[in-house]
């Protein structure tokens, strides 16, 4: 049994990486994770990463914000203080669109990135979990689970022949923790 | 797709010869991770004694009272109002160039966006210090928000356009500062993946454990989009609000109905102007000429031109109404502007702001290194005078010739404004010692699709219309940072 924990491809150029990825779908082989230095569109497609959900957060917490600010302004100038400016009407809505849109922007913007850092794990002070230090770099990274029923030679020779520059075989499964 | 090439005609965005991922990473990160060469120094050494300047005329005011400015009962709102209104405006490039630019697809925001962020960032605290400071008794910024209080309470009026000020200026800062950041993480990772240390424990703390995969991504794109989608109906509220502070009041001179649509064309006016300033210096001294083009520049310029001419449009407008309006009042404010004692200020917004812009129709100009930043600070002085003028020029001559007056400013006015401006350049320059001042990750995307090499493959491999090719290549010819020996022979 070798102590291999996640076998990488590492890959010079994006479309490469993509036609690594068709091979080793191709052969079953499941993959763990692609690590790039830039969104590569398409993979997500190819490891059946569903659509992001983000949008539907940012609409909800949107219309608490709006939904908070108009309650908060009706119940200090309507409610609990009624002023009287020149006998007009205690609660003139037009002029309240302005905050309203103000607080509905806010809380949609804080609500969906506090929403993508807490279902992404991105926190300050999270250890970040790189498998290969270069995936920020100039490296596109394909990461294997090494447990797989596929020999690991095979899983090299596919990688290879995708072009991969380098196949790594990590004992560790980050090796940022060092 | 990376691999998916775009149309010859268009100019490319990254030049250079034999660039690769990994040299777009060591070019950009180059002043962040060496120490910073004379130039930094000179410019750091200057700009913080323009902060020490700051902070000795703000003690000076919080101190003895805004006595210590040149205010008088006439003219209750000068420099401090002026100085923020100019910042505000500033502040409105980057999240423009963010998001708006996001919207419309436009892939030259991708090496000006970072450091046109950060810029507006700056700006806007550097707005905010004067909403502080000109309350004179600062700590009472805190009755700006509605807080229960001993009074009732009695709540801030929510009819007023100074409350949708507080929320709006918080509201865009905020905003701002996510976007900003959360853009900024895949690049904080890429820093932290190079260095050793401790260095690398604080970039391990910024990146928030950016790994890059591609769940992370795929997020990442769609906070951004959005974020994009937010911010721009969210950047033409706050210069709108802003100048309601003025448009909603009896003041002649600031009675008109124009202001939101006038200070939303001047923002993003003066706010591409500091950008240009700043950008062709930095592109200068961080070697960052293969990313930040001469069509990036030009492409400002156009803006600058598009929206200077608005301006433009809209002084016109407010002569003829005000002269269309019969309000004896409103046409004397307009005269006043020309014959009244602040003339000078008047001719150097309408010369700086109007007329020295229309020189950018010549492309020659446009593409013009040095005069391109001259006309930049122009406009900046321009915008400035802009502000003076509707603010002092309109209060110091109302309805009562009795009360007339005129502003003088005192050195703590002026130690505030120039004080304001070292603050503004020490953050700037601190920013891009420790930040990558260009989004890497972003530049990437372009590498394939939109460089100069890429293009230049796909002319060797033929399929393309001749003529296109020859319009690319004439096209090339306004760029400092391509070798137009290689084209000739072609």
């Amino acid at each position: 049994m070798s102590s291999t924990k996640y076998i990488l491809g590492i890959f010079d150029d994006p479309d490469e990486l993509m036609h690594g990825i068709d091979k080793l779908q191709k052969n079953s082989i499941p993959i763990y994770d692609v690590y790039t230095p830039m969104p590569i569109h398409g993979i997500d497609a190819k490891l059946g990463i569903k659509d992001s959900r983000l949008g539907y957060a940012a609409f909800m917490f949107g219309c608490m914000g709006g939904t908070t600010i108009f309650t908060l302004v009706y119940y200090f100038l309507a409610h609990d203080w009624p002023m009287n400016i020149g006998g007009k009407n205690f609660f003139p809505i037009p002029d309240f669109i302005p905050v309203t849109f103000e607080w509905t922007v806010l809380f949609a913007s804080y609500g969906m990135a506090f929403t993508f850092f807490f279902a992404t794990h991105l926190f300050p002070g999270r250890a970040p979990r790189v498998m290969d230090l270069r995936a920020t770099n100039d490296k596109f990274v394909i990461a294997i689970d090494a447990k797989g029923d596929v020999p690991h030679e095979d899983i090299n020779t596919i990688l290879k022949e995708a072009g991969a520059v380098e196949v790594k075989h990590n004992d560790r499964k980050y090796v940022s923790y060092e | 797709m990376a691999s998916h090439s775009e149309s010859i005609i268009r100019e490319p965005l990254i030049t250079g010869k034999n660039i690769t991922y990994g040299q777009i990473t060591d070019d950009i990160l180059r002043p962040v991770e060496n120490m910073p060469g004379k130039a930094w120094w000179i410019g750091f050494s200057v700009a913080s004694l323009g902060a020490l300047l700051w902070v000795v005329s703000i003690s000076y005011t919080f101190w003895f009272g805004i006595g210590s400015w040149g205010l008088n009962k006439t003219v209750g709102w000068a420099w401090d109002i002026t100085g923020f209104v100019w910042w505000v405006g500033i502040g409105h490039a980057g999240t423009l160039i963010s998001a708006v630019l996001l919207l419309f697809r436009q892939n030259w925001r991708n090496s000006i966006n970072r450091s046109a962020e950060a810029m507006t960032i700056f700006a806007v605290i550097c707005a905010a210090t004067y909403i502080g400071a000109h309350m004179g008794r600062p700590w009472m910024a805190l009755y700006s928000l509605p807080l229960p209080n001993q009074y009732g309470s009695l709540w801030v009026n929510f009819n007023s356009p100074l409350i949708w000020d507080v929320f709006a200026i918080s509201t865009y800062f905020s905003v701002s500062l996510v976007f900003w950041y959360t853009g900024l993480l895949p690049d904080m990772a890429s820093i932290r993946d190079r260095a050793t240390g401790l260095r690398r424990r604080i970039y391990s703390v910024a990146s928030f454990g950016w790994t890059g995969s591609v769940k992370t991504w795929q997020r990442f794109e769609t906070v951004s989009l959005i974020l994009a989608g937010l911010s721009t109906p969210l950047v033409l509220s706050v210069h709108t609000i802003v100048s309601m502070d003025f448009a909603t009041s009896l003041e002649p001179g600031w009675h008109t109905t124009i202001f939101p649509p006038y200070f939303v064309a001047g923002a993003i006016f003066s706010g591409f102007a500091m950008v240009q300033t700043l950008l062709l210096v930095t592109r200068k001294v961080l070697g960052l000429e293969n990313y930040i083009t001469m069509f990036h520049i030009e492409s400002m310029n156009k803006i600058i031109l598009v929206t200077g001419s608005v301006v433009g449009v809209a002084y016109i407008t407010e002569f003829f109404i005000a002269y269309y309006s019969g309000g004896e009042y409103e046409q004397y404010t307009f005269l006043n502007r020309f014959i009244g004692p602040y003339w000078w200020a008047a001719c150097m917004m309408y010369g700086c702001n109007v007329l020295m812009t229309q020189m950018m129709w010549s492309k020659k100009v446009r593409t013009n290194i040095p005069i391109s930043w001259v006309l930049s600070i122009i406009v900046n002085i321009g915008m400035w005078f802009e502000r003076f003028v509707i603010i002092v020029t309109s209060l110091h001559r109302d309805y009562l010739p009795s009360s007339w007056a005129m502003f003088y400013p005192t050195w703590v006015d002026v130690g505030v404004f120039v004080g304001s401006i070292g603050i503004f350049f020490t953050m700037f320059l601190l920013f891009i010692r420790v930040m990558p001042s260009v989004a890497i990750a972003e530049v990437k995307l372009l590498l394939k699709s939109a460089s100069e090499q890429a293009k230049k493959k796909q002319i060797a491999e033929g399929h393309l219309e001749p003529a296109h090719v020859e319009f690319y290549k004439d096209n090339l010819i306004k760029f400092d940072s391509i070798d137009h020996s290689e084209y000739e022979k072609a």
